[in-house]
């Protein structure tokens, strides 16, 4: 795996304003992104986990520019994605792709599965449409798919085989990184498992870096290289997998992990859960000092009283936690 | 086995479509003891749901039971009218369903819906349904107990709105509780809770629980037998151990592998092993086994005929239908 840096997201910042109430006479503040900042390295999967809420599928849309940073950069091959106009951030969108959960919704019910295919090649890459069918082939052939498939429309095709064809859509213009947001969640466990392997067979293929978000940590332990906890808008670790997943240092993380099932009936009986009570509060009111304080059960006066600092613990693992590193308090 | 408390027969469903009727549930039997928690799982489509619905004649419209019979306390629950059957559900039988956003009148308070079956099949009167109502919510951990029976359902979280479906369908403590994937839209921390509820329930109340699920990982440590069901008919049944430890048929062996594995070393290989294809539509199934087009094993008698559920020699409480494990019938 290369480790130049592809992406590199710096104090992202995602804020939106609502109105609550029957008249919407009530102004909230829904602090979905607050403050993030990570590298996404070339060729690698980086996951972002977290609970509903959490702010992971924002990071994506803000990391895209789907939704416009309120403030913070992201820099993609020495320019600030955030601050380019909207003609070179078109010029931009074919290195960028995005797959989405639900690909009911995705595809455009009345064009043929080639017709989505050939859009953004035509769009993008300046192709006629008979270019851009010719090219349709190899995609399709690209996701496992028969040439045949392309004259069907979506309502004939069955859940794998739609997100199949978004993810052929995503490839059209030969994009250099792809965010798949809870790409796989939506599929059965025996097509979950041929989608896996597929979206690993395009990376080796193309040299994707995927930033992958998920909530089904089975499925991220699978299929990362590195992997991003995030909780109420704030990163909470990033580490690699394997340390990740064997040596969690933050308690939210530990939770997480605890919380996952295991498909062994031996191992679940004798197994003690570390649960966490209570939900996650509301973006629209977080928690002041650390977000996780209310739920955290070795919390602190500190952790309500300032934010902890977004630290390196140790070479490429980050945390955000006052306890980490403190003799008799972090457990 | 001591005298089952549900005893389910030869069941088969059908839909109405616009070429004729299609069977959708074929000849599926299946027993529950009392206080035994017995897990169903299978695919979208498999009829796992159907299934369930049946037995509380909850069918959507169009589709119908055909044949069988489903005794439950020496009644058979499909002859059932009026208010016997008005009795039974709610009363007898408690049922969560999957999704609590749609479960719920959205212009009628939590605490009218929860006392509702209180009054009706408990005759008690509104003060005393309401005193239980707050102890149910407490009971099903809802922080704040009697305060948020005046709240309307939109004003709860998901994970709490699932916890009220919960005590909903324990409000009458009925001898058996049919869960109907009643985690699969939360989040794995709340997920955990709930499992931890109901299987503190089952004991503080002696129930009888049916879990349906998708997910092999999350009922690994709940129930004591599962039956897997493959498009309308069960393909193994066996006690939970047996199924983990040493599955017999072909897809429940592909449905284990291709969950990807989260316990400690040995890294995840690169590929998952998948099954191929997807289920057939309802409907559409093929003459023999309904799971020869995607079986590794196929022979050429499972293209002609239908598997019978077979006991295996050395475990009679295990059972498989599949010809490649219980031999090809002498023709």
């Amino acid at each position: 795996m290369k480790s130049d840096v592809l992406l590199r997201i710096d104090n992202l910042v995602k804020h939106f304003d609502v109105r609550l109430g029957a008249f919407g006479q009530t102004r909230a503040r829904v602090h979905a992104l607050d403050d993030v900042s990570f590298d996404i390295l070339e060729g690698e999967t980086l996951s972002l986990v977290g609970e509903s809420g959490c702010g992971k599928s924002t990071a994506g849309f803000t990391i895209l520019r789907l939704f416009e940073p309120t403030s913070g950069s992201v820099i993609y091959s020495g320019a600030n994605i955030a601050a380019l106009d909207d003609e070179a951030m078109r010029k931009l969108r074919k290195d960028l792709q995005i797959v989405f959960q639900d690909p009911y919704a995705t595809l455009n019910p009345r064009m043929t599965v080639g017709d989505a295919i050939a859009e953004p090649i035509m769009l993008h890459a300046g192709k006629s449409k008979a270019e851009a069918r010719a090219r349709v082939t190899d995609i399709l052939s690209d996701v496992g798919l028969p040439e045949r498939f392309a004259n069907r429309y979506p309502h004939e095709l069955s859940g794998g085989q739609r997100q199949r064809v978004a993810i052929a859509r995503a490839l059209a213009c030969r994009p250099k990184f792809i965010v798949c947001d809870e790409a796989i969640s939506a599929l059965d466990v025996s097509v979950q498992a041929q989608i896996i392997n597929l979206l690993r067979d395009l990376q080796d293929k193309y040299g994707l870096t995927y930033l992958f978000i998920a909530h089904d940590l089975a499925v991220v332990r699978h299929i990362s290289d590195r992997v991003a906890v995030m909780y109420l808008g704030r990163l909470a670790e990033l580490a690699d997998k394997t340390a990740l997943f064997s040596k969690p240092r933050h308690p939210y993380t530990k939770a997480l992990l605890s919380a996952v099932p295991e498909a062994d009936p031996v191992v679940e009986r004798r197994r003690k859960r570390q649960i966490l009570t209570g939900e996650v509060p509301s973006p629209m009111n977080p928690p002041s000092g650390c977000r996780f304080h209310t739920r955290c059960p070795i919390a602190r006066d500190q952790c309500k009283a300032a934010v902890p600092e977004w630290r390196e613990i140790a070479f490429g693992h980050r945390v955000a936690c006052h306890a980490v590193g403190v003799k008799g308090w972090e457990t | 086995m001591n005298a089952p408390i549900l005893d389910v027969r030869n069941l088969a469903i059908d839909i109405d479509t616009r070429y004729g009727k299609a069977r959708i549930v074929d000849g599926v039997s299946f027993k529950l003891a009392k206080g035994e928690t017995l897990g169903v799982v299978g695919e979208s489509g498999c009829g796992k749901s159907l299934t369930m619905m049946s037995l509380l004649n909850l069918l959507p419209r169009k589709i119908a039971v055909s044949g069988g019979e489903a005794e439950f306390e020496s009644r058979n629950l499909f002859t059932l009218e009026g208010e016997d059957l008005r009795q039974v559900r709610g009363g007898r039988i408690g049922f969560i369903f999957q999704d609590p956003m749609t479960s719920f009148n959205p212009v009628m308070k939590i605490g009218e819906q929860l006392m509702e079956p209180l009054i009706h099949h408990k005759g008690m009167d509104k003060a005393a349904a309401r005193k239980r109502a707050g102890e149910l919510m407490r009971l099903v951990g809802i922080p704040g107990g009697e305060a948020r029976l005046d709240n309307y359902p939109h004003q709860l979280s998901g994970g709490m709105r699932q916890r009220v479906m919960i005590a909903m369908g324990l409000a009458c403590e009925p001898p058996l509780l049919i869960a109907d994937e009643p985690t699969t839209a939360l989040d794995v921390t709340i997920q955990s809770q709930i499992v931890e509820l109901v299987k503190d329930l089952r004991e503080k109340l002696g129930m009888s629980v049916i879990w349906i699920t998708h997910d092999l990982a999350l009922i690994a440590g709940l129930v004591d037998r599962i039956i897997v069901l493959y498009t309308g008919t069960i393909v193994e049944e066996a006690p939970v151990d047996a199924l983990y430890s040493s599955p017999q048929h072909p897809y429940t062996i592909g449905l284990l592998n291709s969950l990807p594995k989260l316990s400690p070393g040995g890294e995840a290989e690169k590929h998952l092993p998948s099954i191929g294809g997807t289920p057939p539509e309802p409907g559409r199934r093929p003459k023999g086994c309904p799971f020869a087009p995607r079986c590794a094993r196929k022979m050429s008698v499972c293209e002609t005929q239908i598997p019978k559920l077979e006991s295996l020699v050395e475990d009679a409480a295990h059972r498989v239908a599949c010809f490649a494990v219980t031999g090809a019938p002498a023709s």
